[in-house]
């Protein structure tokens, strides 16, 4: 496959080369602001200024200047009265720490500065998340310092102490016991097994209590069919991977675990003994998932198929293996009968997962599991996963009890089912009819507002906690900050109204030396230093769940229609925000999603031919109605998505949140339907979609900057070509010269560069990035990029340093309009993390008229904010469009009210990097803070940096390894022998014929595809 | 305390030891305590039998047995608490203010501690080793600058007055020559009126003003470049601490106090519970000292006001400085050690950082980091390495 032969294209925009895109193609900095400017009033200080203005501010500007720095303020240096003997200040301490957030879990190591957090990074000695961490856990540092918070006890939206509410509290549970009142306690996933000792501490004292479990995107049909445990999972065993609507690299059950998984899998070499194998992907599903976006081969059905087409799949393995076939209509899928075929195949290596909730549906995937083998292989019924333990029947049940006024007393424990459950509106009536009621939620939320009490819990950074993500598995959580706001951990609390001590962090490790190390080898300092307390080996167990799959395939015949028509409605998990629990938290709002590119907002995405059918194109406002109730949103028109469906994201639409989130999209949590008792997030019945006449943009990011035509920005191959020659999707481009051809990276005006010391690079494997864009939260992070809020996305000035580009491509030739629009209704994607390259011919240096961008002796392209006039030229002359102009101030101005905005926000600041002011061009600097601190740490030690010491923040963050950064002068360093091997191979840099030279190199992506037939 | 001297006083040590043929075999371990006991011990302890905070310490090894002294430097509340006579009656002695105990010191350091102490009473010329002057007097970095310009200034002056008194000359000549008999009129007032002419003449006047308008042109532009720099920021400080007293008359070292400085960015302004550690019995009852005391009973932090500033795009690091590049804390912060209140005495510019990057060499004497560079550099150079030939010019080796 040449690469010149196929056509990439970033949005449907760009496809359809739409007047808006064109006129925008080669306008560097999008909407600049002029002076007849409609939008004026959107648009900050200073940017509607006229001339004459100017000049007079900066006459004033001048004078002003030269007053102020007749004095030099008082600078106050103010040392710790008794300094703790662990903190020296300037110097970052790391404390092993566990991330829970309902059911998702992840081990910590948190980075503090003078006592306060300000990183989140994995912990590689945890067996179970092995280091790797989904973008949320690194943002939910800031939601620690969120100043929206609640900052102490609430009566009755009245704020209280302590003292005061467990007085009152306990005073009206004991009345509510003493006449045998129900009383339930309502969480999410709870992963600690001592706060749940602490809740049957609390059931002892009051007997009538029932502990309700849900979750926001439950697997509680996946427990079902297993007998009511989760299974592991183990994808990087399989050599054929099936999703049927299981979005496992994004945000189903443990997608970052899965995704470095899956990545082992699909991990090739060049060199001659190099590993060409390569697991094989195929997704299913109704929207383009993230997981989809990566996958082999894709097709796409409705949602009323769903439950069809795990039945056609199953009969297509079950007639290749001869069993009997199951009852029901069968759907025709393209690639169905491939999937079934090379699941027998690799039998014993083969997994099939299904997103759908529906326990009927997960019984057939069971028993096409136990077809192919997986049980005892790539799923291990042995040890269970705790990651999801909700009971979407009980929670059903209780808010059908409490609306017929049989709760006595309710605790929600951290949860906010008004919000994130389908039947909150009911259980939003239904609280009134509760005679006491008590959240403690962090803050006063959909729920909490409704609540007589709110007695927050601390956030995990401030808490002592432990999980037991896997049966065995433990983990464990310190506080790495005393809490900020009169806050009481939950558990304290639940101890203290059960009359126990309320000594939490005592209690714990009573509970831990008792009952979890049992005066074992290690101790409980031992643990706690390591975060993780795990068994040695792993037990295995290859028992398959008993299920009767002609019983689960008629309920799934009732349910269930192959050709239905109409509109139908999926309702899916975004990969940034999740279920909306941490919507407040900015560096979420601003993530772009890894497929559609959009931020701040969630939309209705339907498909191009649907949108044509409905008369609609994107940004037009809709009315969509479904169940009695209707959202209004944005269009956007997403390739890849089932025709006739309308997907729309959870987590947006919080009305009780916080600023960032308030007002943000709307809530799709009721349009999920009960199917066969449990929360399935679709909706087939009813749907109507219906133009507002309104318009509303998107903030998308992914059009912001073209390729320019340019060929061989991304490179691929498929398995059967790379197997034959490690170069065949390469693309090396030639310039003809007086002597002949010649390679373009031959040709040079420059001299050159000598690296004596360092010399740093990256090399990126585009063929395990999952576009997963935790790096760009961690990159955020680490180097205290701003966020600029959705209209300065809209208005093209988002500031991320790293961006993940999306492509769509197809084969069909650029000229070939019904090939194209084949592929647009289901094109191939690639994703590819795009950074500042630090080029050795850097064209941004050669133009800057101050000399702010230089070249370092160790290959880094310096940026220098103090020494930057803001002439823009480096950006414009950039190739890769990596340059970010800070149009504003983007801290303590009030336009951009987020945590920059805020004392409490600006705790999160890196204080070894400069917040930049406006006016100045930033970009990522290969974190040459990192660089530098390792460094001196080799230095003092007088010795060389070891290979993996230094790391950057993406490299570090990246679930599935595919970035790899070091020194290219070490010759025993990963990134020097990667390179030696796939120099003559996989190995190209982004628009070589250019020839800048850049530092970080790609690997091209290989699809596990046949090789196709010349025809 | 500069490093420096310390090395210099470690040879002076061996030295002398060596030919101490008694001694001979102590040499190393007592230069070792020598830096240790200075490090740790000098701020409470004299090597004599003063009594400064706590006892003196001459002749511990006799005193009290090599295990008991260890016991006591790892923890001296263990050992008053568990019932040891002599500590007791030590702890009592001194008002019952237990010694910091220090677990990271090893037994073998502490032995060459006594090692040291023995030493130095045995050999009494060895204290006066501190005395000896810095071996390489750090660069006068005087501001000659005012001095040119008044200089400067001044010759002008003078070459005006030559020239009106040459062009007088010139004009009598003139007048001689002419033949006018008017040569009675004193010189005086000939130049006087010569100069009157001069000043009439429009040629000059012009000349003049240009003159005058290079010289203000001057004047703002240096008074702009001085914008910001703060050389001689002498500011009063909340407590009038002396680093006279402390840094210069008992020797105390900057890392006892300043405990980031060979460690981190920062050097560390120290904390009250530092000050406590002598001054919970050395002049208890001084006002200066009194403020310390209110500032820990009221839990107030002491603000003291930051003398050295720079901006904070600048990244600084000391230990980068001090620890690796072995530089004195005199070398940027003058002699502290005299100061009576605490002064900038860097102009802190980043022309004055350049500067010293350009003509340092880099200490890379030992150091495993450098190998390599240093075998690179001296392949086709002859000149030592400098910080600039390492990329210390560059501008992310401070601004990120």
């Amino acid at each position: 496959m040449e690469n010149s032969n196929k056509r990439y294209w970033k949005g449907i925009e760009e496809l359809t080369n739409e007047p808006s895109f064109v006129k925008n193609i080669h306008n560097e900095f999008g909407n600049m602001p002029s002076e007849n400017d409609s939008k004026g009033e959107a648009l900050v200080d200073g940017s509607g200024t006229h001339r004459r203005d100017f000049l007079k501010m900066l006459g004033f500007g001048v004078a002003a200047v030269s007053l102020a720095a007749c004095e030099a303020p008082v600078k106050k240096t103010i040392p710790y009265l008794n300094k703790p003997v662990d903190v020296e200040p300037t110097i970052a301490n790391w404390y092993a720490s566990t991330y829970t957030d309902g059911g998702e879990y992840a081990s910590i190591l948190v980075k503090t500065r003078e006592g306060r957090p300000i990183k989140i990074e994995g912990n590689k000695l945890s067996a179970v998340s092995k280091g790797v961490l989904s973008g949320r856990a690194h943002a939910s540092v800031l939601s620690l310092y969120d100043n929206e918070k609640l900052k102490g006890p609430q009566i009755g939206a009245k704020a209280a102490d302590w003292a005061q509410l467990d007085k009152e509290f306990t005073a009206k549970l004991a009345a509510v016991a003493a006449k045998g009142g129900q009383i339930r306690i309502v969480s999410n996933t709870i992963l600690s097994p001592s706060t749940k000792k602490v809740i049957a501490e609390f059931t002892a004292k009051y007997p009538t209590t029932q502990h309700v479990v849900y979750d926001a995107n439950p697997a509680y049909g996946l427990t079902q069919a297993h007998g009511g445990i989760l299974p592991s999972i183990d994808f990087s065993k399989a050599k054929t991977i099936v999703s049927v609507g299981a979005d496992f690299l994004g945000t189903w059950v443990a997608p970052t675990e899965f995704a470095a998984q899956w990545a082992e899998t699909r991990r090739v070499g060049s060199a001659k003994d190099g590993k060409k194998e390569m697991s094989r992907h195929y997704q299913f599903e109704t929207i383009l998932s993230n997981t989809g976006a990566n996958a082999d081969y894709r097709s796409a059905y409705k949602p009323s198929q769903e439950g069809l087409v795990i039945i056609s799949l199953y009969n297509a393995v079950a007639k290749l293996t001869g069993s009997a076939a199951l009852a029901g209509a069968s759907v025709k899928l393209d690639h169905l009968d491939k999937a079934a075929k090379d699941l027998v195949a690799s039998k014993g290596a083969s997994i099939v997962v299904a997103g759908s909730n529906d326990p009927e549906v997960q019984k057939v995937v069971v028993a096409i599991n136990a077809l192919v083998g997986a049980y005892g292989t790539t799923i291990n019924t042995g040890v269970a996963v705790n990651y999801r333990q909700g009971n979407d029947m009980a929670m059903a049940n209780f808010i059908k009890e409490a609306g017929a006024g049989k709760i006595a007393a309710v605790i929600f424990y951290n949860a906010n089912p008004v919000y994130n459950h389908p039947m909150g509106t009911a259980l939003a009536a239904a609280l009134p009819k509760v005679e006491v009621s008590l959240a403690t939620n962090e803050r006063a939320d959909e729920t909490a507002s409704l609540c007589q009490f709110i007695a927050p819990d601390s956030h995990y950074l401030e808490s002592w906690n432990d999980a037991e993500p896997k049966t065995g598995f433990y983990s464990l959580t310190q506080p790495t900050i005393s809490t900020i706001f009169k806050t009481r951990q939950a558990q304290s609390s639940l101890l203290t109204w059960a009359g126990l001590n309320g000594d939490y962090a005592g209690y714990l490790e009573r509970n831990w030396e008792s009952n979890i190390l049992k005066s074992g080898a290690v101790q409980w300092k031992n643990a706690l230093h390591d975060g993780v307390f795990q068994p040695n080996a792993v037990s295995v167990s290859s028992a398959v769940p008993s299920v009767d799959a002609n019983a689960a395939a008629a309920a799934i015949s009732k349910v269930y229609s192959a050709n239905a028509t109409g509109l139908e409605i999926s309702v899916y998990e975004k990969v940034g925000l999740g279920t909306g629990s941490q919507a407040n938290n900015p560096w979420l709002q601003e993530f772009p999603e890894p497929v559609s590119k959009a931020c701040w907002d969630n939309y209705a995405s339907i498909s191009q031919p649907t949108a044509t059918k409905l008369n609609l194109k994107q940004g037009d406002l809709v009315k969509v109605t479904a169940k009695g109730y209707e959202a209004t949103l944005p269009v956007l028109v997403q390739p890849g998505q089932a025709q006739d469906t309308v997907a729309i994201a959870i987590g947006y639409g919080r009305t009780k949140a916080g600023k960032s989130a308030d007002g943000v999209g709307v809530n799709a949590y009721p349009f999920i339907s009960e199917i066969n008792g449990a929360c399935v997030g679709t909706c087939t019945q009813g749907v109507s979609v219906s133009p507002t006449g309104e318009t509303k943009d998107i903030a998308q990011t992914q059009t912001h900057h073209t390729v320019m035509a340019r060929q061989a920005v991304v490179q691929e191959t498929v398995l059967g070509e790379f197997v034959k020659n490690p170069q065949s999707g390469r693309f090396n481009p030639t310039v003809a010269t007086s002597e002949g051809k010649k390679n373009a990276t031959d040709l040079t005006l420059w001299n050159g560069h000598q690296y004596n010391n360092h010399a740093w690079g990256m090399v990126i494997d585009l063929n395990t990035c999952t576009g997963c864009s935790a790096c760009v939260v961690s990159c955020s992070a680490e180097n205290n990029v701003p966020v600029v809020g959705r209209q300065e996305v809209i208005n093209r000035r988002e500031m991320h340093w790293m961006r993940i580009d999306r492509y769509y491509s197809s084969d069909a030739e650029v000229e070939d309009l019904k090939g194209l629009e084949v592929a647009s209704d289901n094109p191939e994607v690639v994703f590819q993390p795009m950074l500042c390259q630090h080029c050795n011919n850097a064209p941004c240096e050669t133009v800057c008229p101050v000399l702010a961008t230089t070249h370092s002796t160790e290959g880094l392209n310096q940026m220098t904010y103090n020494r930057c006039i803001g002439t823009r030229y480096c950006a414009n002359n950039c190739p890769y469009k990596v340059r970010r102009f800070n149009w504003f101030r983007y801290y303590q101005t009030d336009e951009y009210d987020f945590h920059f905005n805020n004392d409490l926000g600006r705790m999160v600041i890196n204080p070894d990097v400069t917040v930049r002011s406006r006016g100045v061009m930033e970009k990522c600097s290969m974190c040459v803070q990192r660089i530098q601190e390792g460094k001196l740490t080799a230095k003092k030690e007088k010795r060389r940096p070891v290979d993996g010491e230094i790391q950057v923040a993406c490299a570090q963050s990246c679930p599935t390894n595919a970035i790899t950064f070091g020194d290219m002068n070490d010759p025993a360093s990963e990134i020097s022998k990667l390179l030696a091997i796939e120099k003559e191979g996989r190995a190209y840099g982004v628009i070589e014929e250019i020839n800048v030279k850049p530092n970080i190199s790609y690997l091209m992506k290989v699809r596990n595809k046949d090789v196709k037939k010349e025809a | 305390m500069n490093r420096k001297n310390f090395t210099l006083v470690k040879f002076l040590f061996s030295f002398l030891f060596l030919f101490a043929s008694v001694y001979a075999t102590l040499a190393q371990d007592a230069a070792e305590g020598e830096t240790l006991f200075k490090n740790n011990c000098a701020a409470c302890h004299s090597s004599t039998d003063e009594v400064l905070v706590g006892p003196g310490l001459k002749g511990i090894g006799e005193r009290r047995p090599i295990e008991w002294i260890v016991k006591w430097v790892h923890n001296p509340q263990a050992v008053i608490a568990s019932g040891d006579k002599y500590a007791n009656e030590l702890y009592n002695k001194f008002n019952k203010v237990a010694m910091t105990p220090y677990p990271n010191i090893s037994e073998g350091q502490i032995k060459s501690i006594v090692a040291y102490i023995d030493a130095s009473n045995a050999a009494p010329a060895a204290p006066a080793a501190g005395a000896v002057p810095a071996g390489a007097a750090a660069p006068a970095a005087a501001s000659s600058g005012g001095m040119m310009e008044i200089l400067l200034v001044g010759l002008l002056v003078i070459m005006v007055f030559v020239l009106i008194a040459l062009l007088s000359i010139v004009s009598t000549l003139s007048k001689l020559s002419g033949g006018e008999a008017d040569s009675e009129a004193p010189l005086m007032k000939r130049i006087a009126e010569n100069a009157k002419k001069l000043a009439a003449n429009s040629a000059v006047k012009t000349g003049i003003i240009i003159f005058a308008l290079l010289l203000g042109g001057k004047a703002t532009i240096d008074a702009a470049y001085g914008v910001g720099i703060h050389q001689g920021y002498a500011p009063e400080q909340p407590i009038k601490f002396s680093h006279k007293l402390h840094a210069g008359q008992y020797q105390i070292n900057c890392n006892y106090c300043h405990t980031g400085v060979y460690e981190g960015k920062g050097a560390n302004v120290p904390s009250a519970n530092i000050c406590m550690n002598c001054h919970n019995a050395i002049k208890r009852e001084s006002p200066e000292i009194q403020k310390i005391y209110q500032a820990l009973e009221n839990d107030e932090p002491i603000q003291w006001v930051r003398v050295h500033n720079l901006p904070d795009l600048a990244y600084f690091n000391h230990s980068q400085h001090t620890n690796v590049g072995n530089l004195e804390c005199k070398n940027c912060h003058g002699d502290i050690e005299k100061m009576e209140v605490v002064e900038q005495r860097s102009s802190l510019t980043m022309g004055w950082c350049i500067d010293c990057h350009r003509n340092t060499d880099v200490s890379a004497k030992g150091n495993a980091y450098y190998d390599r560079l240093v075998e690179v550099h001296n392949k086709d150079s002859k000149t030592p390495l400098k910080v600039q030939n390492i990329g210390g010019l560059e501008c992310s080796k401070c601004h990120y």
